[in-house]
Parts: structure tokens; sequence; C-alpha cells
């Protein structure tokens, strides 16, 4: 054999080496060989570590942000407004406890606001739509009212556009009559959504319940999850407020879905590629290593080990470096994830454990298979031939 | 003899050069693959969005206040004012026609039926569901059908040009009509062709061909209002900008930007007496949400490619390194660093180059498949892409080879010859 001439990673003197193993002389023989290795050709070691921490980040935030991205889009689908609503059967209003009703089988997982609706006359004769609702909860059930001036006191109204040239012209204070009840009214704001609320005028449902007697008839629910979820909420709310119809708002649901799906399916088309390429391009730096270590299968073998041993010898090394990576990459992976979540939907990608021993478990047969193809290959050729560089 | 090297040396390492040509076109498909999705998921996010309906409401300019409380309209049916169908296609006219993906035009008009030898009052609601219509020479189909995919008919839909009407399906219960059954309205037989459901106003009306509402009313060719659904780009700082106060270059930037704001302003030029508005609660929101997927998908992008770039470097670095032998040969044998360097970096342009081009036609066609399982059409890829694609390819190439290279080059001729490192 070759006299053993340097290489560039042994480059520690002789007496530290010496010093090293006569401490690390418990250790068995496998172990030491394993860390040995790694240590010794530090360079490809950590290349081939670097490309699997690499590929294991990209795997774990693929997979964190697929699980996620649903949960991140549906709060982003709320901004739609309800996608349920309760309706008294035949317009009837609804009794007075079914706000609260509502709200407790909900219990906290969406929005709602009711509304009750008349058609009163102005001074001059004009009918108008009048809504009495809570302007609290509209505000954030329905984000998309462009509206200048919440109003804040009693008898203050919010106003369409297209209703405010006809009953306040120049924002003075008007009169409204509704079966010979009268209500003296202040213009507060404007409202204007493009859609029917923009002829309406909104009072607050207190005002308006003084004034008419009549109660909310509709009641909408934005209420946050799955399809699944949403059903299950419906059910539950036709059970609760027996007086009322309970309809999902269809176009908002159905537009929800597909947009939802499609997003996902390219999402899912987007992992299953950037995790091929990861993980192929860990085969191809660890193949490649193992290769290059031939000179000490050979050695190994010229030595007397046995075929179970130089198999185990590569595996378990081939293990420690998978889980090792995969490790490290699951926090690397959980960082970027996060990243992405403030990055783009401004709320934080919350960390899955459930992703971990996926990753592991692909790592390491990732490494396993890079390990096990180039020794199937090396087996078959004599100790001789490879140490005689051919 | 530069020549020679790089040709043999693809001619008799042809299992090596497969190996590193594979993991670049590999590279390549999977980048090419995803900017083609990225760039056009805007698009199609768009048109799915478009679900949820219509994103823009066009009025007439001198129209009364809307009367409807729980989609009962209590407004008198001749009062306030009408568009003209004769106008409507023009909205095809309008510079973003090509965004106008459909439109509807609607006329809500106070029926009576007849029922048990009783008398109700309905709401009978005149619209297009799949129309045929000409603008110029372009042909179109338009209606609900494309701008209300929500709505559901078991049965058959009417024809546009016959006297077939749907019964909303409450009203269907509550009457006890089903497809194909007569119904009489305000004197008149109608033949039910299926039972609409939409979960909104309309289970309780009769939705009827526009013809057979302005007949009701006696006022051919009127129109309340149209429902346009159009591909908007999300709303900026310029969108929200008056247009009568912007100088001339931001005003035409402002009017050739497909902003919500800007077509419903061509939709009011194109109809004469019209108010075009966008509907907010659509129109606002999805710009939220195309802005959110957008972002999604670019980081994800970002992602592919920076994954890509890895396994081309490593892949390059691999062969490299397994050829060290080759160099020592040849530095023995007299050739300079920058000699070995140019046979190398040479044999990497050529790769990458083949490598590229192979990656670039495979990434369209997995663009093309992606395309029509996920969204049912077409991915293009811009032709641009592809000199971008082939100088990405070679650049990363360089940089994965360029460190092996270096490495070889400075090894020892004896011990690279011996074999050892």
């Amino acid at each position: 054999m070759n006299a053993p001439i340097a290489t560039p990673a042994t480059s520690n003197s002789p007496r530290n080496l010496a010093a090293r193993r006569s401490q690390a002389q418990h250790t068995s023989m496998f172990l030491r060989m394993l860390v040995r290795a790694a240590v010794l050709r530090r360079g490809r070691a950590t290349s081939a570590l670097f490309a699997l921490v690499v590929a294991a980040a990209v795997a774990t935030a693929m997979l964190n942000l697929f699980v996620d991205v649903q949960a991140k889009l549906q709060r982003e689908f709320r901004n739609y407004g309800a996608n349920i609503i309760l309706v008294g059967r035949d317009g009837a209003s609804l009794p007075a406890d079914t706000l609260a009703r509502v709200e407790s089988t909900l219990g906290g997982r969406g929005l709602v606001a009711p509304f009750a609706m008349i058609v009163a006359r102005t001074d001059d004769g004009q009918a108008i739509v009048v809504v009495g609702t809570d302007f609290n909860r509209v505000r954030q059930l329905d984000r998309w009212w462009s509206v200048n001036n919440w109003p804040a006191s009693p008898k203050q109204s919010l106003i369409g556009v297209r209703a405010r040239p006809i009953v306040s012209p120049k924002d003075q204070p008007f009169d409204l009559t509704f079966e010979g009840h009268a209500i003296h009214v202040a213009p507060a704001g404007t409202v204007q959504t493009g859609a029917a609320e923009d002829s309406r005028i909104y009072l607050s449902l207190s005002d308006f319940v003084a004034w008419t007697g009549v109660q909310p008839s509709t009641i909408e629910v934005a209420a946050n999850g799955s399809a699944g979820d949403i059903n299950a909420i419906m059910n539950q709310l036709a059970q609760a407020v027996p007086a009322a119809d309970v309809r999902p708002v269809r176009q908002i649901m159905e537009g929800e879905a597909r947009v939802l799906g499609k997003t996902r399916s390219t999402l899912l088309a987007a992992a299953v590629l950037i995790i091929l390429t990861a993980a192929l391009c860990v085969l191809s730096t660890l193949m490649g290593w193992v290769f290059d270590r031939r000179r000490d299968f050979a050695i190994m073998k010229a030595l007397g080990a046995s075929e179970r041993f130089l198999n185990g010898f590569f595996a378990a090394e081939a293990a420690a470096l998978g889980a090792t990576g995969a490790v490290l990459g699951f926090i690397v992976g959980i960082g970027v994830a996060a990243w992405i979540g403030r990055a783009n939907f401004h709320a934080p990608v919350v960390p899955r454990f459930s992703v971990l021993p996926i990753v592991v478990a692909v790592s390491m047969a990732v490494t396993l298979l890079s390990a096990i193809i180039p020794i199937s290959l090396l087996r078959r050729v004599q100790p001789a031939v490879i140490l005689r560089g051919e | 003899m530069f020549v020679r090297l790089v040709y043999e040396s693809f001619r008799r390492q042809k299992r090596r050069k497969f190996l590193a040509g594979a993991a670049i076109t590999l590279g390549v498909t999977v980048a090419t693959a995803m900017i083609a999705v990225a760039t056009d998921i805007g698009d199609k996010i768009n048109r799915e969005l478009r679900a949820i309906g219509a994103n823009l409401l066009v009025t007439p300019q001198e129209d009364s206040l809307d009367l409807e409380i729980g989609g009962v309209n209590l407004k008198p049916p001749t009062d306030g004012a009408f568009l003209d169908e004769a106008d409507l296609p023009k909205i095809k006219g309008t510079f973003w026609h090509n965004n106008v993906t459909g439109f509807a035009p609607m006329l809500p008009v106070n029926a009576k039926l007849e029922h048990d030898a009783q008398q109700q009052d309905v709401t009978l609601l005149g619209t297009y569901f799949a129309k045929q219509l000409a603008f110029g020479k372009e042909g179109f189909t338009t209606g609900v059908r494309t701008t209300h995919p929500w709505w559901k008919v078991s049965g058959a839909w009417p024809d546009d040009n016959s006297h077939d009407v749907l019964v909303g399906e409450k009203l269907a219960s509550r009457i006890g009509e089903k497809s194909g059954d007569q119904i009489t309205l305000s004197g008149r037989q109608f033949h039910v062709s299926g039972v609409l459901s939409t979960g909104a106003a309309e289970d309780d009306q009769i939705v009827a061909p526009l013809a057979v509402a302005q007949e009701i009313l006696g006022k051919p060719g009127a129109v309340r209002r149209v429902y346009v659904s159009a591909l908007t780009k999300p709303e900026d700082a310029l969108a929200r900008r008056d247009p009568k106060s912007l100088s001339g270059p931001m005003y035409d930037r402002w009017y050739c930007s497909p902003y919500p704001q800007s077509i419903a302003y061509q939709l009011q030029e194109a109809i004469p007496h019209s108010h075009a508005e966008q509907i907010r609660q659509v129109a606002q929101n999805e710009g939220a949400v195309l802005t959110r997927i957008e972002g999604l998908i670019f980081l994800i992008t970002l992602a592919a490619l920076f994954a890509s770039a890895l396994a081309v470097s490593a892949a390059m670095a691999t062969a490299i390194f397994e050829r060290r032998a080759e160099v020592g040969l040849m530095k023995a044998l007299g050739a300079s660093k920058l000699a070995v360097a140019s046979v190398f970096f040479t044999e990497a342009t050529l790769l990458a180059i083949i490598g590229g081009l192979a990656g670039f036609a495979a990434g369209g066609l997995l663009a093309r498949q992606i395309g029509r399982s996920i969204f049912d059409s077409q991915i293009a890829i811009p032709p641009v892409l592809l000199p971008v694609v082939l100088v990405v390819a070679v650049l990363v190439t360089f940089a994965g080879s360029a460190a092996a290279i270096r490495r070889a080059v400075q090894l020892d001729p004896v011990f690279a010859l011996r074999g050892e490192l």
C-alpha cells in the first residue's frame, strides 16, 4: 500500500491525532470510523450535508405552506362578507333573542350582523328603504363599504350615495315617516358600495326599533373555516333558530371553493416539482461522495470487512447524515415558511411538527438510496482494481 | 486540438455527459414550468374569481332610487329610467373588451301569476341566458350562464329567443310547478323549461328571456341594469384618483390600465345615459385575494429556481470532480491552467445549451399539462423566456462548475494521476 500521504484534511499533527485516538479507545471501531470519515473529509461531507439541509428546508417550507395556505386564504375570503344568511320565514321578523342565540352557537367562529328593513317616506313623499343595523358589527363584516364617517351618536344616519342628493343634499337633518311615526335624524356620512346599499339609509338598530317597532328580519353571518366547518355551523344555526331560513351565500362559497382548490393544486404541483428536484440534487451529491470513497471501501474490504459490515457502515453513515440534515433543514424550513407567511399574508405560518417525521423519513430514504446505488456497483469490483486507481 | 478534446470527451464519456445533461434538463424544466405558471397564475385565478359574480354594474344615469327588500321589488315598474338594449353590444367595443368575460342585462317586472284560480303578484326577471350577439364582425355569447355561474337549473335552460321561463325553486315548491308544466302569467301561457336555484332572491322569482319581460312591461328594448363581469387589475394609488384631475400622460396610463374604475369609466362612455360603477364587495376583495395568491406563487417560484440552480451546480461539481485524473494527465502533458479550464467551460456551455433547450421544451409541456389539468385552459409560454432561460442555465452551470474546476486545476498532477486527493 502507498504511504499515507497527507490528504488536505489531515493537517493535524500526528501527536495530536494519537492523543485523541487514545482517549477515544472505548468507543467502538464502527462508531470511530463513522465519525472520522465525516471529520477527515470535511469539505465533501459538508457539501453533502448542505445539499441535504437545503432540500429538507425547501420540502418543510412547501409542506408547511401547503397545509397552512388554505386557512390563510379562507381568512382572506372572509373579507367578502357573509357566507351564511338567516332570514325570517316569509319575511317575518326574527325573535328578539335570535342575535344572542346565533352568537352563542358560533362561539367566536365568525362575525354576525343583524339587519331590519322597512320602506319609509321623506318629507316630500319620496319612498326610501331604511335599514336598522349595528354599525360596529357591519364595519367588521362588510369591509368593502366605503364610508367617509361612521355614525357615533344616536339619531345619526349613514346615507347611501345615491340617496343623499334626494334626502339631504346640503347635509341638513331630515325627517322620515313610517306608519304615522316620524323620526328626525342627522346625516353622519355617506356609504358607497356600488350595490343596493347606495340607495338606502342606515340607522342604528336601537333608534330603528324605538321608531318603527320592527325587529331584524335578516342576520348575516361570516363563518370561518373549511366548507365542512361551514356546513356544520349552518346545521347548528338551523337547530338553534327554528324560526329562520338558514341558507348559504352560494356565490361566495362556490367562488371560494374554486379559487382555493385551484391554488392548492398549483401549490401541490409546485411542491412535488421542487421536492423532486431537491431530492435529485441530494442524490447526485451523495452518490458522488460515496463513489469518491471507493478507496476506503476497497481498503476495508481488503482488510477483511464482511459484506454485511460494509453495507451497515455505509447505511449507518447515510442514515446519520439524513437525520442530521433533515432536522437542520426542518428548522430552516420553518423559518422560511414563517417568513413567506409574514411577507405575503402578514401573519406567521404556524410550524407543523407533524411534517417533521415525513421530512426525516424521506431524507433518510433518499440518503440510503444514494449510498446503496454506488455500493452495489462497487461490490462487484475487486478491491485491488479500485486501489490501483482504475 | 481543442475542438477534438471537447468532441472526444462528449463521444467517449456518454454516461457522464448524459447524467450532467439530465440534471441541467431537469433543472431547466422545473424552472421554465414554474416561471410559466407564475406569470399566468394571475390571469387564471382572476378568471376563477369571476365565479363570485359580476364586478361592475351599469345603471341609467337619471335613475330613481331602488326600492327592494328581501328581493321583492317595490318600485313601480315603469318608474325611473331605462337603458336601451340596442346599446349593449357596444360593451364589446370598448378598449378593454377582451377583459370583459360577459355581461347580463336585467329587467325586473311585476307579473300576475294565475294559480288555482287565484292571482298572486310575482317578480319576473328578464335577462340573457346565453345570448348570441354581434359587435361589428365579432360574434360572442353572453348572459347569466357566464356572469352568474352559481345559478343551477334542474331541467333545461330556456332559449333566449323562446317564450320558455325558469321558476325559482321556492316559488316552484309553493305552487307545485315543475319543469315541463305550463304557467299563466298576466294572461299569457308560458312553458316552464326548468327550476332555478340560486340561494338568493331569484328563488322566489320567475326568470325569463329579456324579450318576454319587455313584452309584459310594454317597453321594447328596455333594460333596468347590466351586470358586467370583467378581468381587472388590483387597485393601486393611481386607480383611486379622479380621472378629471389627472394630467395627459397620467390619464392615458389610468385609462389604459384595467382597473375596475377605468373599465367602469369606459362602459359609461360606451353606453349613452348610463352610470357604471364597481360592485365594491366583489371588485375590492378580488384585488386582495389575487395579490396574495400571486405573491405566494412568486415566492414559491423563487424557491423552485433556487432548488434547480442548486441541483445543476451539484451535478456539475460531481461530474468535474470525477475527472480529476484527466486534468492531471492534461497538466502533466504541459497544458496550462487556462487551457484546461477553457476545455471544461466549453463543455459546460455546450451541456447547458443542450440541456437548456431540452428543458425549455419539457418545461413548456409540463406547464401546459399543469394548465390543462388544474385550470382547464392553456398556459402560454412567452417566447422571450427561451433566451432568458438559456442565459440563466449557462450562468448557473458556470457557477456550479467554477469551484470544482478551480480545485481540479490547482491539483498537483502527481496526486491526481495516482487517484488521491
